[in-house]
């Protein structure tokens, strides 16, 4: 195998593939990137056995052959090389050594066989459809937060995407939840997509196709079935295991009728809480929010530092219901008012029950947070 | 002259060996005894000594408590203490020991009913009572001699009688200057003991093993005699600088302990540091579905401890022993606290499915760290809408077990049981 590769194209699909591969892996294969040319085309494959990366890049001078090298060895040497440097690669075949040139540049690095190299079947994917990549980001950004971590409840640690409707349209529909909070995000159902299967996709597939999507523009090629999730943009194609659980029925602890209705500017609570959360270094500890008629009165007291309190009130704040006081951690409110742009929307119930949160000026995104005991 | 009391009438007792009220011959002396206030307070091999109350037949017999041949001493009479059996000492070897013994299955909730009791009857003597243990407690009796007309001494005589009266058991107390002279002082005249000591500590401790002292074990009583240090007195002559040269940071608070010298309070709201339940198993256990059984009662056990304790489980601790007798120890942090069995379980067998790699296993624990309030746990979930519903079923589990025993109701998970009971 031969080719040359302009630096640059080389480091951002080296990039991509080194995030892939597992760090601390004990099978030694799984950090390595699969490097092939074939029909003159080269293409770079990386894989954790959850997930798969295989990038095509551009590449002149070739010879057709394939070597594994460490991902995160080669993304190191070409990350250091000049800018605008062309980079050689060549592995004459067998277990001889992978030999990478740049100018006066030259290292030979140790390759594993290919034929070790585990690959990642999609199987076949009966649904596919295409999706805008700034759509899908709105998916994702608005819901990942939510994502759990937790072990116990593996079915949790993904985003829910499943067709559905909302109101009387049809929908693709992103869920996350932790069981403190929830976001619920969709948008118009992409033709052709209205029989997919509903899947969890897990938090790693997310980051990595989030970071695909990030230098991405126009569209995504979407294809599944039951048990994996494929992605293709740009020369890029993502294939990922699903996690094999049920999401849990999460209509059901949607409050419907809240009708304690809060509307504050999005920047000024923001602030606010981050102020007032200042006093505590402690994550868990909860804001309070104090609410009387058009006023709101943002606190939090610390037992070893003190207390702080911020008022919003006049334009800032409409709020006509009666009184109410709820405790909220203050991480769960920013993560939510981050993806805000303008007026926040609260639907309180009282203190001690779900309340739903929304966009003032956007009905596609729902959060609802658990409040805490104050 | 030196003060004395009797223990039989806790009356002041004159010059004679006898009291002058009673009779007795039970006389307790110490030229500080109606001086000093904090006392030690020890039940006297406390379960053994519920279940011979229990049993009046077994009074002269070698009773020990513990769970099957393959299981530990929890407890050990001082009839079966003669022929050498301790508490943590696996039964078959105290069984060699003491063929003879009357082993009892222990049973907690008669235990935790008379320590209760006894809890009950301190919180008359000083508001300040520090319960250490289910059968172990520091009191600080200081500025109660007005209230209750009598001084500590006195007092805790008639408190020893009053325990052993209305709850069955024998308490041995330590009455001393400071918290460590008095958990030292119980631990020397028991059972049924009242030892004194005052401004002579540092002069009894002095020709005594440095093993005598709380908290030093075997590990760092070899490292002191690689140093040529095995008598208190020896750390009691170094002076600050060569403690902390040749024993490190903490060698002068080992020094000033070896004098007897010890300033921490009586702090009664001193919390639980832990809750926790373990198993020893009859034979061997390997597989993931054998070790989950008695996973499955532990943890309803715990649940169980938690909520007696208005305490909940912000992250499990599994623990394991081989048969080589090597401990595994696995943290779980939960997302959220707990103190239902089933969530524990969760979590519990999540670090046991990792653990069970075909190595036998002997022992099994589960516990509850970091430790949460009752009222933080299981709050309604976003992701399990039947929360409410799980907690008032075990609401209603305990309230049946309460009502008809422990057996009454039983998960199907509970039934199919193998190992021994947990």
């Amino acid at each position: 195998m031969k080719f040359k590769a302009d630096r640059a194209v080389l480091l951002k699909a080296l990039a991509h593939v080194q995030s892939v591969v597992e760090k601390r892996n004990t099978i030694p294969i799984l950090a390595n990137v699969m490097i092939a040319v074939r029909d003159v085309k080269l293409t770079l494959t990386a894989t954790d056995m959850e997930i798969a990366v295989v990038e095509d890049v551009a590449a002149t001078s070739v010879r057709n052959g394939a070597c594994t090298a460490p991902a995160a060895t080669l993304y190191e040497i070409v990350r250091r090389l000049p800018e605008g440097a062309e980079v050689e690669f060549d592995h004459p075949g067998g277990d001889a050594q992978l030999a990478v040139r740049a100018g006066r540049y030259a290292t030979s690095l140790v390759v594993l066989p290919i034929e070790d190299f585990p690959s990642m079947t999609a199987g076949t994917l009966p649904n596919r459809f295409m999706v805008e990549a700034r759509a899908l980001c709105g998916l994702i950004d608005r819901t990942r937060f939510a994502i759990s971590t937790e072990e116990t409840r593996y079915y949790l640690n993904g985003i829910y995407l499943h067709a559905t409707e909302s109101d009387g349209v049809k929908v693709l529909r992103a869920v996350a939840t932790d069981g403190h909070r929830l976001a619920r995000v969709e948008i118009e159902l992409p033709a052709g997509a209205s029989g997919i299967p509903g899947v969890i996709i897990p938090r790693k597939t997310i980051a990595e196709l989030r970071k695909l999507l990030e230098e991405a523009s126009g569209e995504v090629e979407l294809a599944m079935s039951d048990t994996r999730i494929q992605f293709k943009v740009d020369g890029i194609t993502l294939t990922s295991k699903l996690i094999d659980g049920t999401f849990p029925e999460y209509e059901r602890v949607i409050p419907r009728d809240n009708e304690k209705i809060l509307r504050v500017g999005c920047k000024d609570f923001e602030a606010a809480v981050a102020r007032v959360s200042a006093i505590s270094s402690e994550r868990s500890r909860p804001v309070k929010l104090s609410l009387a008629k058009d006023l709101l009165v943002i606190s939090a007291a610390s037992p070893e530092q003190g207390t702080a309190t911020e008022e919003l009130d006049g334009e800032r704040v409409s709020y006509a219901a009666g009184p109410l006081e709820i405790g909220f951690q203050a991480r769960y409110l920013n993560d939510i008012t981050a993806q805000i742009k303008d007026r926040v929307e609260f639907r309180f119930s009282d203190g001690s029950a779900p309340t739903v949160v929304q966009d003032s000026a956007d009905p596609s995104a729902l959060y609802v947070l658990m409040p805490m005991r104050v | 002259m030196i003060p004395g009391l009797c223990r039989d009438c806790c009356g002041v007792a004159g010059e004679a060996s006898t009291c002058p009220a009673c009779g007795s011959r039970c006389i307790v002396r110490h030229p500080q005894l109606f001086e000093l206030a904090i006392a030690h307070i020890d039940c006297d091999a406390f379960y053994a000594s519920v279940e011979k109350r229990d049993r009046p037949e077994l009074a002269s017999r070698p009773v020990i408590v513990g769970g099957g041949h393959r299981g530990v001493v929890t407890a050990a009479c001082y009839v079966a203490r003669i022929y050498g059996v301790r508490s943590a000492m696996p039964m078959f070897k105290a069984l060699a020991a003491c063929p003879d013994a009357v082993v009892i299955r222990p049973d907690f909730a008669k235990y935790s009913a008379a320590s209760h009791h006894i809890r009950a009857l301190m919180a008359g003597l000083s508001p300040l009572v520090q319960p250490l243990s289910i059968d172990e407690a520091v009191v600080d009796m200081s500025g109660t001699e007005a209230m209750h007309g009598a001084p500590p001494a006195a007092v805790l005589a008639r408190f020893a009688l009053t325990v052993e009266r209305e709850v069955g058991v024998t308490v041995s107390i330590g009455l001393a200057t400071n918290r460590l002279m008095s958990k030292i002082a119980a631990g020397r005249d028991k059972p049924r003991g009242f030892s004194v000591v005052g401004s002579e500590a540092a002069a009894m401790l002095a020709p005594q093993p440095i093993r005598l002292l709380p908290g030093v074990g075997p590990v760092q009583e070899k490292k002191l005699a690689a140093r040529g240090l095995t008598r208190l007195g020896q750390l009691q002559a170094l002076s600050e600088t060569e403690a902390r040269r040749l024993l490190g940071a903490d060698g002068p608070a080992l020094c000033a302990r070896a004098r007897g010298e010890d300033r921490r309070p009586v702090d009664p709201s001193r919390e639980t540091k832990s809750v926790s339940a373990e198993t020893t198993f009859d034979h061997d256990l390997s597989t993931l579905a054998e070790l989950e059984v008695p996973l499955w009662r532990l943890c309803e056990k715990l649940a169980r401890r938690l909520r007696e304790a208005e305490l909940s489980a912000g992250g499990v601790v599994l623990k394991l022993k081989t048969a080589n007798f090597a401990n595994r120890t696995r943290n779980h942090r939960l997302a959220s606290p707990t103190c239902l069995p089933d969530r524990l379980f969760a979590a519990g067998r999540l670090m046991l499915a990792r653990e069970a790699d075909g190595t036998p296993f002997r022992l099994i624990g589960v516990g509850a760290n970091p430790l949460a309030a009752l009222a933080d746990a299981d709050q309604p979930d976003l992701a399990d809408p039947d929360t409410g519903r799980a907690v008032a079923t075990q609401q209603a589990i305990d309230a049946l077990r309460a009502k008809f025993g422990a057996t009454s109701i039983v998960r199907g998970r509970g039934f199919n049981n193998p190992a021994s009971k947990a």
